[in-house]
């Protein structure tokens, strides 16, 4: 007997016709995949001194030259990584043992509470494994850590801070951070200052040089590139101690064959974006703005988390909560109206957990539970906001009912 | 959906049925790595990855419930009480009655759903719509798979229940699930069954109810009243008992010795010989008829006293809130706490559960002091 499989016309993922989880990750621009398409099928790997060796080479350089440019990097700040969690690693660990190394006083490793995950698991990490000293920089209810915070901090003993790390926008509330003042704040006591700015790439105007940071994160597959392409951009003279080994590829700080499709269709993504920026944000803007009022309006008791639109917040991000929900129901309700978003942080068993960002904003456990993200990019439309207008107060009548409210 | 191939097959079977099917696994422990690891129990993240990769073959949505706290407080901690009180539960029965169609359902049913579909090995057939109004749910009935059969497990479910209840699987023997599982391509196929208490980890019982209850020393005696032992909790028994006893001195006349009863208030075991566990009267209680009626009379039919024990043929009547049930031939290994489930040939009337027993050899009821 031949049983009927996804094929069959059983619902798929591209059923989910309106996408509102861009900060997950967002489609791919066709100037990209093109790229990554034709590049895939030449030969050569960057590091061999041949004909095709050097051909593949010219294909990364230029790639690293676009990025580098940018955002605001010498092409040889430019550390190709596999994406942001890897760059986020090597920036925490790597310059926290660079600095232990030269300095056994330096144990200190300041960052935000509501950092995302890949910083934030790796300074848990050192200090259970390193003998780092983990302090978690409180953030107000609206997710920003205040330059005043991060000196307050330093100065209970300046010797000690081995690095500070700062996301540049956070990537469930959306909360955009003073990085440039953070950074000033740093560079005073000559500490290493590392933002996290995957979410605020694609949409804000990021830039090493001009925030002052001395490392920056940054991934591909959240403007519009290939997943597994990212990297760490990197100040000359920040030498972190590497995590990958090997053939020291990328400034002996980072080891691995360079995937020249990748990085190349990355290149190709942060060129467009960066091109398409500050028209593409005030489209956002206004998107989200109508998307705020529409689901307000449906559900007048919502929530609206992080800091009010404007320049302190992404364009792209709402984030709400909904009192009497469980954010998984209401997921699940809006999933099967072809309605995608998030609740804010996966978790590999699939249960959801309050979210660390909104407890450390001062949020309750019930209403960290019941919250959803809705995040925009460069395909959403006024049909994605209308549908979701449309379908999120039933939605939420529902998962009251789940909850027995 | 546990991550087993039952499940599985159950659901690519109602989404072939036609119906709008959304895959649910249950997170049932508080703490995921404490419960058992491996292939063979549930409730790991290992399980819940083949659960969620079965949904991903036949194509359906999937989410993880939490309803671990449910859980400990319906049938953890239900399980450990019943232990104390001298009973043996029967936790799977109470998840079926408090979390997959209580908790589960009426979470599903606000959510905007029909019914609850499992894998479980039992049959549900609508009567006729002759019958009177108060026959008109569904009955439930035993798998054709007599081997694997759980309609024991389902049978405390009322006709409400019931009524919002799928069982795709009960007209299939576990082998054909199995075949049509590797035919589907799902690769929990062959996949070991879970057998054990999905909640203790390795599988000893008697360890976990010491970790939850503690040391209760206490003496275990013959018939007689001679103290023949010790042991170190009397929840660690179970009627009708044999191994793990741990009597140093054999009886008089040589033959085994079982547990016969169980006093918590004292902490006293009696152990005595086999015959000494012929059961002929069961009493029992918060009866529930499955898609039919109450007897009004004492009604002849066949009962299980355990799960996967066999069917004594006995007769049963309403006895004020409770059951009595006379079994035609002495039973052996009947504990309270168990559910005593009445069958019409393969057919579910109704259940109860256990309070105490009747000994053929014995003067007196046998019911918690």
């Amino acid at each position: 007997m031949k049983y009927p499989g996804n094929a069959s016309g059983r619902r798929s993922a591209a059923e989910n016709a309106v996408y509102l989880d861009h900060a997950a990750t967002t489609p791919m621009l066709p100037e990209a995949l093109a790229a990554m398409t034709e590049e895939l099928g030449q030969l050569g790997n960057p590091s061999s001194l041949h004909n095709q060796g050097r051909r593949a080479r010219r294909v990364v350089e230029e790639s690293r030259e676009q990025i580098a440019e940018a955002y605001g990097a010498r092409p040889s700040e430019v550390v190709f990584t596999s994406g942001g969690t890897e760059a986020d690693n090597l920036a925490v660990k790597g310059l926290f043992w660079a600095r232990h190394d030269a300095e056994p006083e330096f144990r200190r490793v300041l960052a935000a509470s509501a950092e995302h995950h890949a910083v934030l698991d790796s300074v848990k990490w050192l200090a259970e494994h390193e003998g780092a000293e983990a302090c978690w920089l409180p953030v107000d209810a609206t997710g920003t850590v205040s330059p005043a915070t991060a000196r307050e901090f330093i100065e209970r003993d300046p010797g000690s801070v081995a690095l500070v790390s700062v996301m540049w926008a956070n990537n469930e509330v959306g909360s955009v951070q003073p990085v440039a003042e953070l950074a000033a704040v740093a560079r005073e006591y000559e500490i290493p200052f590392h933002s996290d700015a995957v979410q605020a790439a694609g949409q804000l105007p990021v830039s090493l040089a001009g925030s002052g940071a001395t490392a920056l994160t940054v991934t591909g597959h959240k403007i519009g590139g290939p997943v597994g392409a990212g990297a760490l951009l990197l100040c000359r003279g920040a030498d972190p101690v590497p995590i990958l080994h090997g053939g020291g590829q990328e400034r002996d700080v980072r080891s691995g064959t360079l995937d020249a499709p990748a990085i190349r269709a990355f290149a190709t993504a942060v060129e467009i974006s960066r091109m398409r920026r500050d028209d593409e944000a005030k489209r956002l803007a206004a998107l989200r703005d109508d998307l705020i009022a529409r689901v307000l309006a449906a559900v007048p008791d919502a929530v609206l988390n992080g800091s009010l639109p404007g320049p302190d917040r992404l364009p792209g991000n709402a984030h709400f909560s909904f009192p009497g929900c469980e954010g998984d129901a209401l997921l699940m309700l809006l999933d099967a109206k072809g309605i995608a978003c998030s609740t804010g942080s996966a978790c590999t068993a699939g249960v959801a957990q309050p979210s660390h960002v909104l407890l450390a904003m001062g949020t309750d456990d019930a209403r960290a539970r019941g919250s959803l993200r809705f995040s925009l990019g460069h395909s959403s439309t006024q049909q994605d906001v209308d549908a979701l207008g449309a379908a999120i107060g039933e939605a939420v009548q529902r998962a009251r009912r789940a909850t027995g409210r | 959906m546990s991550g087993g191939v039952d499940s599985a097959v159950a659901a690519a079977r109602a989404a072939d049925a036609g119906h709008d099917v959304t895959g649910v696994h249950l997170a049932l422990s508080m703490n995921p790595a404490s419960y058992r690891t491996g292939a063979r129990g549930c409730c790991t993240l290992e399980d819940a990855r083949d659960a969620r990769r079965a949904a991903d073959v036949i194509g359906i949505p999937f989410y993880v419930w939490d309803m671990a706290q449910r859980f400990h407080d319906d049938v953890v901690r239900d399980f450990v009480d019943e232990y104390a009180r001298g009973n043996t539960p029967n936790p799977c029965l109470r998840c079926n009655e408090k979390i997959k169609f209580a908790a589960v359902l009426d979470r599903a049913v606000a959510l905007g759903f029909d019914a609850v579909c499992t894998g479980h090995h039992a049959r549900l057939t609508r009567p006729a719509s002759s019958a009177g109004p108060e026959s008109a749910g569904p009955r439930l009935a035993r798998s054709v798979d007599q081997a694997k059969d759980q309609s024991y497990v389902l049978a405390v479910l009322t006709s409400d229940q019931l009524s919002r209840a799928m069982f795709p699987l009960g007209g299939s023997t576990k082998d054909e699930v199995r075949h049509e599982a590797a035919a589907r391509g799902l690769a929990v196929a062959d996949k070991p069954d879970s057998n054990d208490v999905c909640f203790i980890a390795d599988g000893d019982t008697r360890k976990f109810l010491r970790g939850q209850l503690g040391a209760a020393p206490g003496q275990i005696l013959d018939e007689a009243g001679a103290a023949v032992g010790s042991h170190d909790g009397s929840y660690g028994f179970t009627i009708g008992q044999r191994r793990g006893l741990r009597i140093g001195h054999p009886a008089p006349d040589g033959r085994p010795r079982y547990v016969l009863d169980i006093e918590p208030a004292s902490g006293t075991v009696t152990v005595g010989p086999a015959e000494s566990l012929d059961v002929t009267e069961i009493e029992a209680e918060r009866p529930v008829w499955t898609g039919c009626p109450p007897p009004a009379a004492p009604v002849d039919c066949l009962v299980q006293l355990r799960a996967h024990g066999t069917a004594h043929p006995a007769t049963a009547w309403l006895d004020g809130a409770g059951l009595r049930i006379r079994l035609h031939e002495p039973a052996r290994g009947v504990a309270r706490g168990q559910a005593a489930v009445l069958y019409d040939a393969d057919t579910v009337l109704g259940s109860a559960t256990i309070t105490g027993t009747d000994r053929a050899a014995a003067s007196a009821w046998s019911s918690p002091a």
